[in-house]
């Protein structure tokens, strides 16, 4: 670890203000606590509900439930919290510990292999090693420590604000971007930028333009270099050139100052990490120098790999829903549960392929209880199910390989406008006709742009 | 890039250096995660224990046996440790008096101890020549951590520790006449003493109250002391004499005021003392030691200090801290504000909250903080958070 408990890494901010937050509306909330306050937890009294519009024409999968039900749905969910909490303790600090201690001994036994990593089968094992090594300790590890979900063991040394993890995003960016944004708007269009990255379109109600055409080919990339998109997306880039580009210091952009102190924060943490992975140790490995640096660049591949799949099938796959930001204005808990819910999808498959997503399989879970241990998702789980069951929600799942697949579909079809991918099974030729009108006028409108653009400097 | 080089090749000496290239080596950990894996009590560790032996003193009282890590500087006998157990899980700090010899006494061939009764663990007389420490541990009614250690501790857990402090020590040059008025749990101090310097003390009395024979601490190696002649003992048993008031003092050890006096016990018998001491003129010859951490008061609402920003603010038991703390212009970081993110958590320094979800009540006594969540924390009790 490089920082320490009493330099923990939490930046102060200043106070949001209530104006500018649409959830912290005084007139749309219920709240029992003035409006100045800006605790979410202050709404507890439900409003009216109206079934949301969504602008694709898709149903709202709440519909059928009164806010009383929800608001019981919600205790319910806050019994299942309490009860795990309840029985949080000796065994469960014993399981991260084993974790870890696993981790760092795989890490420090496959690099010890690699020395000689000259010798193929020893290039083999010690690269097979080294990626599952990396694999734990970002998914099970250092996701979720820092999640805060190891935080009451008061170790300082397992503890959300000092730990930092094998990745090119610095650990205070992500927690940032991570923990605060995407688990707080989760799958809320405009304010969880998780939801395509940024880049890309995954469901039917993003509004689509031109350039999502080559979400398929952008996707791939992102996937082979994971750590470095999600550093890039942690450093919020995009936010910074909108601020740029509208030329305002505004709230909603980032300025230049955080901007340039971030970036040097994330230029030092990829420095740190390339010079460990492809200088440090190919040079301690000497003859072996060249196969080491490959090694080292298959594991952090296959790292990339791994966890962008694993991460697509959490908010990507059919079936997840999407919110518009109007529809959480004045959420109550048991609406904030409900929308965690029924935005997050699950992998089913073994004990071992839990551990190895470090229980993001269980995304619904983690997404309803961010900071209980990993390891007791998979005990809740069966009565999360249930009790969605119950409330006639679906509750998304199935195994790796479907859910990557339905993932990638989503990126595909939705690379297109609505509707497009479906009317090309059955009538190619007008789609073919259509895409060719939309781009033609697409081309003649940027055309005449560009024509006035130099009449205008000409003159 | 123009960052700040930390190059392992540039400036520093060669174990500085040989350190920033380990930490090349092992980035984003530091090499000592690694080794503390294999070697937790090495040198330059986090200070670390292990427990070897538990060894049953009282129906209530246990004495452990703790091999220290590499970096243990010793103690002076009458000091207390603190130790960082794990307890369900949660790591809590506690002060326990060490009650083995030094090794600077061991180390002195004119203060040679010899057992006296069987009744004592050997291990614990020859801690000092293996540099082992023991402390011993009295389990107080509701106690989270002493409880745990009388009744579960085991021989092989790791405890975090820190060097040896307190000033309720001898002088290098003790006096010639003392007394130890201890009650309960109070003797585990001044059996550190006596373990060391007894044969250096000349005039010893030992007051010391227990609620009957079988509850006191050390009973078997304190009465051989005093039927051997190196101490005078007066064991006051409470359930049937009631305890001990400054009245009955002038009678038990009727030189008291010619003796410097050693007090370890209950807050009601030190008070007493202080006031006794202090009423008869003599208070410079009295030396004590509190053990109770102060009990907090918990209820709704209270006094909410933010130590660095210098605000003092009333705060309801309604309204999360982070709340508070904006509304007075205090800095506070912030994230999700419903308690999912942990970008809220500030050191608690001392005091009491409550979790706004659930009602569970987090405390916090100097000076170990306790990282708590400002967005769903309302004040349970005075606070001093550490912004």
């Amino acid at each position: 670890m490089t920082t320490t408990l009493a330099e923990s890494a939490t930046s102060a901010t200043p106070a949001a203000s209530p104006a500018a937050d649409p959830t912290m509306n005084p007139d749309t909330k219920a709240a029992k606590t003035p409006a100045r306050n800006g605790s979410r937890l202050a709404v507890t009294r439900p409003a009216m509900r109206v079934p949301q519009q969504k602008p694709s024409g898709k149903p709202d999968p709440t519909a059928h439930l009164s806010p009383q039900q929800i608001e019981e749905l919600g205790r319910e969910l806050d019994a299942i919290r309490e009860e795990v909490l309840a029985s949080r303790g000796a065994g469960d600090a014993a399981y991260i510990r084993k974790v870890i201690k696993t981790q760092r001994i795989l890490e420090m036994g496959s690099r010890a292999v690699l020395l000689a990593s000259l010798f193929p089968p020893a290039w083999l094992v010690g690269t097979a090693g080294l990626s599952v090594a990396k694999i734990l300790e970002n998914m099970e590890i250092g996701h979720n420590i820092m999640h805060g979900q190891w935080d009451w063991m008061r170790d300082p040394k397992i503890h959300s604000t000092s730990w930092e993890w094998d990745h090119a995003s610095p650990a205070e960016l992500w927690k940032h971007s991570h923990n605060e944004l995407h688990h707080t708007y989760t799958n809320v269009i405009g304010r969880d930028n998780d939801l395509g990255y940024g880049i890309m379109r995954v469901d039917e109600d993003q509004r689509w333009v031109p350039a999502y055409l080559g979400q398929p080919f952008y996707n791939l990339i992102n996937a082979c270099l994971f750590e470095y998109g999600i550093a890039a997306y942690d450093l919020e880039i995009g936010k910074y050139l909108k601020h740029r580009k509208n030329g305002k210091d505004g709230k909603n952009g980032k300025d230049r100052a955080t901007f340039r102190r971030d970036g040097t924060k994330v230029l030092h943490k990829i420095r740190q990490q390339v010079t460990k992975d492809y200088v440090v140790h190919p040079l301690l490995s000497g003859p072996s120098f060249l196969p080491t640096v490959g090694a080292n660049a298959v594991a952090n591949l296959v790292r990339n790999l791994w966890t962008h799949s694993v991460i697509m099938c959490g908010h990507f796959p059919e079936g997840v829903e999407t919110f518009a930001k109007s529809s959480i204005e004045g959420e109550t808990r048991g609406e904030w549960y409900l929308r965690q819910m029924i935005g997050s999808a699950n992998i089913s498959g073994s004990k071992a392929m839990h551990l190895m997503t470090g229980n993001l399989s269980h995304q619904i879970e983690h997404h309803l209880y961010p900071d209980l241990p990993s390891n007791r998702y998979a005990e809740i789980a069966p009565r999360v199910r249930d009790l969605m069951e119950r409330y006639e929600l679906r509750y998304v799942t199935g195994p790796l390989h479907q859910q990557v697949a339905s993932a990638w579909m989503q990126v595909i079809t939705l690379s297109l406008p609505n509707g497009v991918w479906e009317n090309a099974r059955t009538d190619p030729a007008g789609v073919a006709r259509q895409g060719a009108t939309a781009a033609a006028r697409y081309g003649a409108r940027a055309a005449s742009r560009l024509l006035r653009r130099v009449v205008s400097r000409t003159s | 890039m123009t960052l700040p080089v930390l190059a392992p090749w540039s400036g520093g000496g060669i174990t500085q250096r040989a350190r920033r290239l380990a930490e090349l080596v092992t980035t984003p950990l530091l090499p000592a995660d690694y080794l503390d894996l294999f070697s937790p009590l090495r040198t330059g560790a986090d200070l670390r224990g292990r427990i070897l032996q538990v060894h049953s003193e009282t129906r209530d009282a246990v004495t452990l046996l703790i091999r220290p890590g590499r970096g243990w500087r010793g103690h002076r006998p009458g000091q207390y440790v603190r130790i960082g157990v794990e307890v369900d899980g949660v790591r809590n700090w506690r002060s326990y008096s060490l009650t083995s010899l030094t090794s600077q006494a061991w180390q002195t061939p004119a203060t040679p101890h010899t057992p006296a009764t069987p009744r004592t663990s050997p291990a614990v007389r020859t801690s000092a020549r293996d540099g082992n420490i023991s402390i011993t541990v009295t389990a107080i009614p509701g106690g989270k951590v002493s409880q745990h250690l009388v009744h579960h501790a085991t021989p092989g857990t790791m405890i975090m520790l820190d060097q040896a402090a307190g000033d309720f020590t001898l002088p290098p040059d003790p006096p010639a006449k003392i007394l130890f008025l201890t009650a309960g749990s109070g003797i585990t101090p001044v059996m550190g003493m006596l373990r060391n310097a007894i044969d250096s003390l000349d005039d010893v009395a030992v007051l010391h109250s227990a609620p009957n024979s079988a509850d006191v601490i050390f009973g078997a190696e304190l009465r051989a002391l005093a039927a051997r002649g190196a101490i005078q003992l007066i064991e006051r048993h409470t359930d049937a004499g009631g305890r001990v008031t400054m009245d009955d003092l002038a009678a038990l050890v009727p030189d008291w005021a010619q003796r410097q006096t050693w007090a370890c016990g209950p807050a009601g018998l030190l008070d007493a003392a202080e006031k006794h001491w202090g009423a008869t003129g003599v208070a410079d010859q009295l030396h004590t030691e509190r053990f109770r951490p102060t009990v907090l008061a918990t209820g709704e609402g209270g006094t909410v200090t933010f130590v660095r920003s210098g605000v003092t603010l009333e705060s309801d038991g309604a309204t999360p801290l982070l709340d508070a703390g904006e509304e007075a212009g205090v800095l506070m970081p912030s994230g999700c504000r419903m308690g999912i993110c942990f970008g809220c958590v500030v050191p608690l320094r001392q005091g009491a909250v409550r979790d706004l979800r659930n009602g569970e009540i987090t405390t916090a006594a100097s000076p170990d903080p306790v990282l708590i969540q400002t967005c769903v924390s309302a004040a349970a009790g005075t606070c001093d958070l550490d912004l």
